[in-house]
């Protein structure tokens, strides 16, 4: 059947299989990238419940809900789900829609190991999900699957850790398609600097996960040897050293943050430009600082350890690093904002979100910087103020550039414009919600409110309460959004082929929605 | 499947999956790179902490005193206890000292523990040599048993001027769960 759907893709101008057959053999580049889209939504609500437990437990001090060793299981899954089942995969389905339309190829470049990419990290998912109910439950040892308390975890532990390559080798995979398509499938004439910048931020990312996937792979395996083989890399009883892993693990896990916010910055260098009709103000110093971001993220790691007991010259060489990766975040923010500059501004959603991911995103980038500062984080560290950064960064920055990104191609996609009051009211409860349930957790964590814990000293609770009210307000508010987008699936106002009237670029010279197989001759450009 | 189109691209997979394959090896050559950066660093080897250091024949320093205080832990869920005797001695660099620690088997059936040492600040680390100790080899005790521990250290003269107190730590683990001295990592 697999050869099927692909001897009717390279035939170019088959219509898609009809009903389950086709979202589940496709390797139409367009149907995959909804098939991520849609699977990085559910994941996302999916982790969101979870995020609403947890939250929900903190709502007062004491122990209401959950037991603290489920608490922390679910803490853990959600990270994990949040991260690598809807985040990444949300990026990755834009690539697949809108690479190809974006430098007027006909699909990815190996459509074959797209599909297989994707059940690939459908099924990882679902493993994952699963040791919440296995004997012993999920691990219940943060995202970061520290040991010595990861080896603690019960016998779903295997599970949890098959899943986690399993998803390692999907998004490898996934990376590979992509800087082969940017690489070899551009339409002639197009050089690279002249590439939309989405592809850009996704080139550069691609080569990120082919850098660190790997290690990661290789860190999850040596937890694993440890707790069967008893290899002792990270058990002190056998000669290992815990700390060992750390570092192991953040030579992944900071270039992991670029992993997810480089595409961010991608789809946010799409839409400004649109709607202040103006191009990008520095295109090339925009690729020249995703590209500095991208090689300074490897020599920032230990930022994440300052107080594992760090030689001061190493102190003092990652928080220098750290802070020189501002300049280049720096060098974005600059370019965004400069093409705002005397734009002819309009606020449709991908713009209100877009513009929210500015000033919510560099909010983020500033509470990195004090934490950054090795003396002082050593208060920081492992409190809510960190909660607090990480989610500035995550949420109204790439979750809310990814909203942006479907607010601004779902009319393309479905052919449909969808109610723009609509996405205002989702906008408008998104944004302030955001802040309500995360800005007080500065101060929580400024205040001495450690994190992973499943109850607190009463003073903390006031803050805490208005961050559980911002958090329900903003998991409901994203039924809108849901809401919206099944709408506009269905049905609505007629989308032009160029939808928005200030944006530029192959993917709105196709109608919209496309046909099913676009640019099968390579287009002009203009 | 073999449009020239696929021709094109296999070059550029397989250099791609080639970098994969060396970022996956890449993870595991960390474990040897960290202890030789530890060495490098000077932040000294996991195998000098676990292993018997030469005592250099130099005669003690009598301007400068150390303090070197002792501490002990043992796993919540081991039934042993581990103490200092006493729980610190001020020492002068250059001169060998014995310090006890005083171990004690709470199970009603005969073990084997592994103790695991660390020495803090990590700049004096270097400097802290152990001509015996008890961390060398995994110590067996029959049932309630309790037994006096010695440890032989000096602090060599080398000892960076700011330090003027350090601290030996040891941490004991069941040997029946972790392999017999050394393994792995
Ligand atoms: C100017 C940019 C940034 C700086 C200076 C910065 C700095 C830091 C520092 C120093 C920490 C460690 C704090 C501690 O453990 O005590 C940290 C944690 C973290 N950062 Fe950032 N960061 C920046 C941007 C980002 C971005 C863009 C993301 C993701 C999109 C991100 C995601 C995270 C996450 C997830 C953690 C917490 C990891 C954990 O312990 O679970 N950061 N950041
Ligand atoms: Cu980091």
């Amino acid at each position: 059947m697999v050869e099927a759907a692909v001897a009717m893709d390279h035939a170019g101008h088959a219509a898609p299989a009809r009903g389950l057959t086709r979202w589940l053999t496709s390797t139409n580049h367009k149907d995959i990238g909804t098939l991520y889209l849609v699977f990085a939504l559910v994941m996302f609500l999916v982790g969101g419940a979870m995020a609403l437990l947890i939250r929900a437990e903190l709502h007062a001090p004491g122990l209401q809900l959950v037991n603290p060793g489920f608490y922390n299981q679910i803490l853990t899954v959600h990270a994990l789900l949040m991260v690598f089942g809807a985040v990444m995969p949300a990026t990755v389905g834009l690539a697949n829609w809108m690479i190809p339309l974006q430098i007027g190829a006909a699909d990815m470049a190996l459509p074959r190991l797209n599909l297989f990419s994707f059940w690939l990290l459908f099924f990882a998912s679902v493993l994952l999900t699963s040791t919440l109910f296995l004997p012993g439950g999920a691990p219940a040892a943060g995202w970061t699957l520290y040991p010595p308390l990861v080896l603690q975890s019960g016998s779903a532990f295997p599970v949890a850790i098959f899943s986690i390559h399993l998803m390692g080798a999907s998004s490898i995979m996934g990376a590979i398609n992509v800087i082969v398509t940017v690489l070899n499938m551009r339409t002639p004439g197009m050089t690279l600097l002249k590439m939309p910048l989405f592809c850009w931020a996704w080139l550069i990312t691609a080569y990120l996960l082919i850098a660190v996937m790997p290690v990661f792979a290789g860190s999850v395996t040596m937890l694993l040897t440890d707790y069967f083989l008893a290899t002792s890399f990270f058990n002190p009883a056998g000669g290992g050293d815990p700390v060992l892993y750390q570092h192991v693990f953040w030579f992944f896990g900071h270039p992991e943050v670029y992993i997810m916010i480089l595409p961010a910055f991608g789809i946010v260098s799409e839409i400004i430009p649109t709607f202040a009709r103006k191009p990008i103000f520095g295109y090339d110093s925009m690729v020249y600082a995703i590209a500095s971001i991208a090689f300074l993220s490897f020599i920032v790691w230990a930022h994440h350890m300052f107080t594992v007991g760090m030689p001061v010259a190493g102190q003092l060489f990652f928080m220098m690093a750290t802070m020189l990766i501002a300049v280049p975040t720096g060098v974005k923010v600059f370019n965004w904002t400069a093409t705002l500059w005397r734009g002819s501004i309009s606020f449709e959603p991908p713009m209100l979100f877009a513009l929210a991911f500015l000033f919510l995103f560099t909010l983020g980038g500033l509470s990195g910087l004090m934490m950054a500062i090795a003396p002082v984080d050593l208060q920081y560290h492992d409190s809510y103020f960190i909660v607090a950064h990480f989610h500035y960064v995550l949420v109204p920055g790439a979750v809310f550039a990814i909203i942006a990104g479907v607010y601004y191609w779902l009319p393309k996609w479905t052919g449909h414009q969808y109610s723009v009051r609509l996405g205002q009211w989702h906008f408008w409860l998104t944004a302030i919600s955001v802040n309500v349930m995360f800005f007080p957790q500065h101060f929580l964590g400024l205040a001495g409110m450690p994190r992973r814990i499943p109850d607190y000293a009463t003073p903390f609770a006031d803050w805490n309460a208005v961050s559980t009210i911002g958090s329900f307000v903003f998991g409901f508010a994203q039924l809108l959004f849901v809401w919206l987008v099944w709408r506009c699936a269905r049905g609505g106002e007629r989308a032009t082929a160029q939808v928005w009237d200030g944006a530029h670029g192959l993917e709105w010279t196709v109608p919209s929605p496309p046909p099913y197989h676009t640019f099968a001759t390579p287009p002009e450009l203009r | 499947m073999n449009t020239p189109q696929h021709g094109r691209h296999r070059g550029l997979v397989a250099r791609l999956l080639l970098m994969a394959a060396a970022s996956f090896a890449f993870g595991f050559a960390l474990v040897p790179l960290y202890d030789v950066f530890c060495e490098v660093t000077g932040f000294g080897s996991r195998e000098r902490l676990r292993g018997p250091a030469v005592a250099a024949a130099a005669a003690p320093d009598r301007a400068r005193t150390v303090t070197v205080e002792f501490t002990a832990s043992v796993p919540s869920d081991m039934a042993w206890r581990l103490q200092p005797q006493v729980a610190a001695l001020e020492v002068q660099p250059g001169q060998l000292y014995e310090a006890h620690f005083i171990a004690t088997n709470l199970a009603p059936h005969a073990a084997t523990a592994v103790a695991v040492p660390g020495v803090t600040p990590a700049r004096a680390l270097r400097h802290f040599r152990k001509t015996e100790c008890f961390c060398f080899a995994p110590q067996s005790f029959a049932a309630g048993e309790q037994r006096e521990l010695p440890v032989r250290f000096l602090v060599d003269r080398e000892l960076p001027a700011g330090v003027d107190r350090l601290t030996l730590a040891y941490t004991f683990y069941d040997a029946a769960r972790a392999p017999a001295s050394g393994g792995g990592g």
